[in-house]
């Protein structure tokens, strides 16, 4: 399938103005949060590893446009875009980043472990591949209470080459689990392009030696994005068994913060940014679709810089967690 | 308004950088994403990108400064309209420098109580009726039991249902249950576990056979790094609830890769609960509690046991809780602690050294994770000596972990070094003689019985 470029659709007829201006507001948010981020990192706020989603953007608001309430999702380490696509708190996750009291996890997790049972967000699993029989299994545990609820599994292209990834394929089909293995594709795994790590770099294709179907998408493209997730949860719903989506994408930072990012040059991220950025695609839709002014799209801009303002706010005042909280979580109660 | 840039820490690690080079000049617009720098930590040169949109009022730190302490601030930005005096008011702010606490919290004290609190009541009330009953039938009927009473418990493995278990654990379970809740699975160890864990997060409650734990080798990540973590990693949201059971340690002639005991590896994770049981009656009881547990549990079984017979309770809804080990025999001279398949050499032992007047203790602690420690310090508060018995390596040994308590909290009381028998440090042996040798024996026992109180 031929990547299409944003302006291909620009006459696609079933999407309103509501729904466009909707992917814009979302993706502008996780781009504002991930750069606001990336600034606390740099000041120190945050430590560790800070893995950022700049550039992938329409790949989760794609698919969470697709998805109902109750559906399920897990990921890898690089799950911040994933969190405030699905509806979690900014200010929980940045407190979380900041390693405080009011993050999801108590700031006992960290960037790459954060969970809401509310939204029903699996993790950010630093493992990379782990989450991938993990959401098989959420897949599983639905099917078994006889519910129609779809999981999609996020892993990039670097996961798509772990063995457990094919473990979970084989189960999945086998007992016709409803889970989507979303492949976000950003080309590199850390510093390692999909050229230099397999011959076989289309990775959707590989679901059909265990007999899943899938289909490549275009990641810069939000609406085919959706259009594709829409497809995929309608199969899986239907008691089909497990779907494939190699998104291709791009990751416009390093792989983590402490990336210097030699293995690709600047001129190639500067072109994704100048031809293909999502968020910008959406941006000249509503434009020239004169579904949005520069104005309205001005004041968007300014509500999502509040909103990620307030939880650069909320995450540097929040306190650390109490000392005691080294003791708590361990074991679950033992319940009467 | 005008804001400043600082020196970024561009690494978990990085303290202070050289400002290499400089891209942009005074006076240019700059937008978010926009390379303004090129900075040199300890390990690479990384691009500094502009998170802000505005104009370059003023570089305050030059290109070529060496040691740049991270948050200085090396430029000020300006919004749309502002001038360059802006800048100048602006340099004088002071950087928000982050005052980390030096809290890191003291090792909880070992508050050690001279005589601790323990409870070795016994499991039933006397005069309880008793049923003989196999290791392994009584693991079957503890399964079926808790299906039974809870809808979300179900079976996976290999050769669980049609074949009725490898070690015919599971014999009868897909006739009753079905094929929903009795699982065959491909042989894909890290594959099902990983699939089972996804499962405890999604509202059930797995019990996961392992043929054996060697295979569980292939798995291990998804048991510690992905069940056992994810309670704490997730501030208390959701965790796994499951258990991951199956043989484990030597069995007979199976060579290196089939007998290891795996005992000191899962007592050692956080976040884990460990059962090893030796007797049916706790084999039932134990792995009732674990399938109820809302943790996950490492339940590690013993092939040679299955076949042994044992009195078990005969009666509703037994249950053995984790963390109280059982006294199976009383004495004065030793404390001989074990677990498992252990058991045997221990109790032969100590019926052997009665017979030469050395009265033994003889404590099975059953679970080693929450492990009794009390019930053993308060044994050798009386006895002043102590032998350790399992078949698991000799280093970091369960064995090890127990010398270390009684030395850190009953060092008082101690009359002679604490003995640690263990398997031999070496792969297992499969030529039938030198895998005797390699096995802890009921000889080695008595041994380092006669050796503590110095016979």
């Amino acid at each position: 399938m031929a990547a299409r470029k944003p302006a291909a659709k620009a006459k696609k007829p079933n999407v309103s103005a509501e729904e466009l201006l909707d992917h814009y507001r979302q993706m502008l948010l996780i781009r504002r949060f991930e750069e606001k981020a990336g600034q606390l990192y740099g000041m120190g706020l945050i430590g560790g590893f800070c893995h950022l989603y700049i550039g992938q953007e329409a790949v989760v608001v794609g698919l969470e446009a697709a998805a109902e309430e109750g559906d399920k999702r897990v990921t890898s380490y690089r799950d911040h875009g994933h969190m405030l696509a699905c509806g979690m708190d900014p200010k929980g996750i940045m407190a979380e980043l900041t390693g405080r009291e009011g993050g999801f996890s108590k700031g006992k997790g960290g960037s790459m472990h954060m969970f809401s049972k509310e939204k029903h967000f699996y993790g950010g699993h630093g493992i990379v591949a782990a989450q991938v029989p993990i959401g098989a299994g959420l897949a599983f545990a639905d099917k078994y209470q006889g519910n129609d609820r779809v999981t999609f599994t996020y892993f990039g292209d670097g996961a798509a080459n772990q063995g457990q990834v094919y473990e979970a394929y084989n189960m999945a089909e086998l007992w016709d689990l409803p889970v989507i293995f979303v492949i976000e594709n950003n080309q590199y795994a850390m510093g390692t392009s999909t050229k230099r790590s397999t011959k076989s770099p289309s990775y959707w294709e590989r679901g059909a030696a265990y007999g899943i179907p899938g289909e490549e998408v275009d990641g810069m493209d939000v609406l085919a994005v959706k259009e594709a997730g829409e497809k995929a949860v309608a199969h899986c719903r239907a008691g089909k068994g497990p779907y494939i989506l190699e998104i291709k994408t791009y990751r416009y930072r390093g792989h983590s913060m402490s990336d210097p990012a030699k293995y690709r040059t600047r001129e190639e991220v500067q072109k994704m940014r100048e031809e293909r950025d999502a968020i910008e695609g959406v941006r000249s839709l509503l434009l020239t679709g004169k579904h949005a002014t520069e104005d309205d799209l001005k004041a968007i801009d300014k509500e999502i810089k509040a909103i990620v303002n307030e939880a650069a706010e909320f995450s540097k005042e929040s306190p650390e967690p109490a000392l005691e909280e080294l003791w708590t979580d361990i074991y679950a109660p033992l319940e009467a | 308004m005008a804001t400043e840039l600082l020196m970024p820490a561009l690494s978990p690690t990085m303290e202070e950088g050289t400002l290499a080079k400089w891209l942009v000049k005074e006076g240019d617009t700059v937008a978010s994403g926009d390379i303004l720098a090129e900075i040199e930590t300890d390990k690479a040169t990384m691009e500094f990108e502009a998170v802000d949109e505005g104009v370059i009022g003023k570089i305050l730190v030059a290109e070529g400064s060496e040691g740049v302490k991270v948050n200085t601030p090396i430029a000020v930005i300006l919004e749309d309209g502002e001038d360059a005096s802006a800048a100048e008011s602006a340099g004088s702010a002071p950087a928000p420098a982050e005052e980390k606490p030096e809290a890191a919290p003291a090792p909880a004290a070992a508050a050690a109580p001279t005589a601790p609190e323990v409870d070795n009541s016994p499991d039933v009330p006397e005069g309880t009726p008793m049923k003989s009953t196999t290791v392994r039938e009584a693991l079957r009927d503890a399964m079926a039991e808790e299906m039974r009473r809870d809808e979300t418990v179900y079976l996976m493995g290999e050769e669980v249902a049609e074949y009725q278990g490898a070690y015919k654990i599971s014999q009868g379970m897909l006739a009753e249950f079905g094929d929903k809740r009795v699982i065959d699975t491909p042989i894909t160890e890290h594959g099902f576990a990983g699939i089972a864990v996804g499962a405890s997060f999604g509202g059930l409650r797995p019990i996961v056979e392992f043929m054996t734990f060697n295979f569980a080798m292939q798995a291990i990540d998804q048991i510690i790094n992905s069940a056992a973590k994810t309670l704490y990693m997730s501030g208390g949201q959701m965790g796994a609830p499951m258990v991951f059971r199956g043989p484990n340690g030597a069995a007979a002639r199976v060579g290196a890769q089939h007998s290891q005991d795996y005992a000191a590896w899962y007592a050692q994770i956080p976040g884990l609960k460990v059962a090893m049981p030796y007797s049916a009656a706790d084999a039932k009881g134990l792995l009732k509690s674990a399938i109820r547990d809302p943790n996950p549990v490492i339940f590690l079984e013993n092939e040679i046991l299955y076949g042994r017979s044992f009195d078990v309770p005969d009666i509703e809804d037994f249950t053995v809780p984790f963390g109280k080990a059982r006294i199976w025999r009383e004495g004065t001279d030793v404390t001989i602690v074990s677990f498992g398949i252990g058991m045997q050499y221990a109790l032969e032992a100590a019926d052997k050294l009665a017979e030469e007047g050395i009265s033994a203790e003889v404590i099975d602690l059953r679970t080693l994770r929450p492990m009794d420690t009390g019930t053993v310090i308060k044994s050798v508060m009386k006895t002043n000596r102590c032998v350790t018995v399992e078949e698991g390596f000799p280093v970091a040994s369960i064995g090890n972990h127990i010398s270390a308590v009684l030395m850190q909290e009953a060092f008082d009381y101690l009359d002679a070094p604490v003995i640690n028998c263990t398997g031999k440090d070496v792969p297992m042996p499969y030529a039938a003689n030198l895998e005797k040798l390699a096995l802890v024996t009921t000889e080695e026992v008595i041994d380092a019985v006669k050796s503590v109180t110095y016979r």
